[in-house]
């Protein structure tokens, strides 16, 4: 298990035991974090999954891919430490995560 | 009604139809912060599920069952929300507001969610009883769709819409053949423009899968009560192990109607996903819906508008603000490409087309003078993103830049 830590925009924190193989953002759709929509369920198709990554794991999370970029690019408040947490996958090296979430995902 | 209806945190809550639109208000409610029991009433055995993998990764054998519940077991004792799988409601009783079950249990509401989503059309010919003759709306149709393909095995897919030609795709992938036949002469007619009609025709031919178009199926043919190919008018046979019928879906609306709901091919809602008795709500495929962008009423089936109903009533029910409105999209996979769509093309006089259609990378612009009604983008998340922006916020565009693929999206859109 991986420990997460999902942040909401005003702050609520979630800390949550994460299954090695699940995506960041399945981790906090199946435990209801508010906040991560996820409509279409990870197919990198919606980027209503944003989420910034904390600086310290950026080399951990891997790369973003040319559909990722792209996806993002277009997204709202986007940051340089964003990403779409559909697109990484959980692994116990990335236990301790720290993600913040968007103000909103539309 | 004469009583006013308000908004309860405390409401008791009965959820009809445990698919994507009911799992997802449960959730929902819990999230803001509903504090009132929830009850949840669904057909099928299985907790709430994503239905898109279905015809794509999942049955490529990309994706497990559990991936595919919206939450886990453990999700719905701890959010206390109580279950009622294999459970079926037969009729409303708006007055006492109760639903009763087959099982003979009654349950009362405050107030009532029905998501009873969409049944796959069946087509009334001869040999549609037969075995090995498939819809694909369910797991448990997805479970003997897969059992029937693999190396050397020969789908037959009635039908050209989305469903159908993504399960050929991933027939072809487990190495299976595949045959659409369609009764139209292109396939997506109903869904999609000529363009990406014929891009789709040419990419998927090109992938081993054959079709026939302008084809009129007059009965299956079975041996020892199985399916073995496919009659066509005319006479032509299409040989086949299996038959994968999708001609479309009926909304589920016979307990609405008969509870004397308004409907009209879909349960007539609001805005706030409300029905015409203020206590009744319904979302997702079953519900027909305002399109305040498009000035109608339309019944959609996507994810995507399942969400953003299940949204609207719950915010409705614990009384808190409706979500932003949202452009109607949907997207789908097929081999290597990203179909993004975004909005619809009504009353569209003029079509542009942006990219390189024979690069796979492209999209299809609907304009209504100079306005983006919807965008079709193949393997094209700008063209996607941006027209999705540019439906929403009705700005106009001007066509000479939209057609250039030198200037960037972010510039057409500026
Ligand atoms: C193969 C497939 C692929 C798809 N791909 C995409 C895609 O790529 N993108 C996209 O946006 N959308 C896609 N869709 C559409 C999407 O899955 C639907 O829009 C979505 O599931 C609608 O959710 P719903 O809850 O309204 O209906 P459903 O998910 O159908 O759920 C309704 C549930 O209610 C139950 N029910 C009905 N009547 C009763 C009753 N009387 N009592 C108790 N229970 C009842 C049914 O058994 C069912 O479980 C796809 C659908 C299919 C079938
Ligand atoms: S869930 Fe849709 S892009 Fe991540």
């Amino acid at each position: 298990m991986a420990k997460i830590t999902y942040i909401e925009f005003d702050g609520t924190e979630h800390v949550l035991d994460v299954k090695p193989g699940l995506t960041v953002m399945e981790g906090a759709v199946k435990n209801n974090v508010p906040g991560i929509d996820a409509d279409c369920g990870g197919a990198c198709a919606c980027a209503t999954c944003h989420v910034y990554v904390d600086d310290a794991w950026a080399d951990r999370t891997g790369e973003k891919s040319a559909m990722e970029e792209s996806m993002l690019d277009f997204a709202e408040n986007v940051e340089p430490t964003s990403r779409l947490s559909c697109q990484i996958k959980v692994s116990d090296a990335l236990d301790g995560l720290v993600v913040r979430l968007p103000e909103n995902q539309h | 009604m004469s009583e006013a209806v308000v908004s309860d945190p405390k409401a008791k809550v009965v959820i009809v139809g445990a698919g994507h639109a009911g799992g997802s208000a449960a959730a929902f409610l819990r999230q803001y912060g509903h504090e009132g029991p929830i009850v949840m009433i669904g057909e099928e055995p299985l907790l709430p599920y994503q239905r898109p993998p279905l015809s794509k990764a999942w049955l490529k054998g990309e994706a497990d069952a559990d991936s595919l519940a919206l939450k886990p077991q453990e999700w719905y004792a701890e959010a206390n929300v109580a279950l009622r799988l294999e459970g079926v409601a037969t009729s409303l009783n708006r007055g006492d507001r109760t639903v009763s079950l087959a099982s003979g249990e009654v349950i009362s509401y405050d107030f009532l969610i029905l998501a009873t989503g969409a049944r796959a059309r069946e087509l009334p010919i001869p040999g549609a009883d037969l075995s090995g003759v498939l819809a694909l709306r369910t797991a448990a149709d997805a479970e003997a769709l897969k059992a029937a393909l693999g190396p050397g095995k020969r789908l037959a897919v009635v039908g050209g819409g989305y469903v159908g030609l993504e399960a050929a795709a991933s027939a072809r992938a487990l190495g299976a053949e595949a045959t659409v036949i369609e009764r139209e002469s292109r396939v997506l007619a109903r869904v999609a423009c000529e363009t990406l009609s014929t891009f789709f025709q040419d990419y998927h031919g090109a992938r081993g899968v054959k079709f026939e178009l302008n084809a009129n199926v007059e009965a299956f043919e079975g041996a020892d009560g199985h399916v073995t190919g496919v009659r066509l008018k005319g006479g032509e046979v299409v040989a086949c192990d299996a038959a994968l019928v999708g001609v479309g879906a009926h909304a589920n609306v016979e307990l609405a109607q008969d509870a004397g709901l308004e409907c009209a091919g879909g349960i007539v809602v609001d805005l706030e996903a409300r029905t015409s008795d203020p206590r009744v709500f319904a979302i997702g495929d079953v519900a027909h819906r305002p399109l305040p962008l498009y000035e109608r009423q339309f019944r959609l089936e996507s994810v995507p508008n399942a969400l953003e109903q299940a949204k609207q009533a719950a915010a409705a029910i614990v009384g808190r603000a409706g979500p932003a409105p949202e452009v109607p999209w949907f997207w789908s996979d097929q081999y290597d490409l990203k179909l993004q769509i975004a909005g619809l093309p009504f009353d569209a006089d003029s079509t542009i087309v942006r990219g390189d259609v024979a690069a796979a990378k492209f999209a299809v612009f609907h304009l209504k003078g100079d306005l983006v009604q919807a965008v079709e983008a193949v393997n094209a998340p700008p063209e996607f993103m941006a027209g999705k922006q540019l439906i929403a916020k009705r700005t106009p565009v001007s066509k000479t830049k939209l057609s250039d693929p030198a200037i960037s999206m972010k510039e057409v859109a500026a």
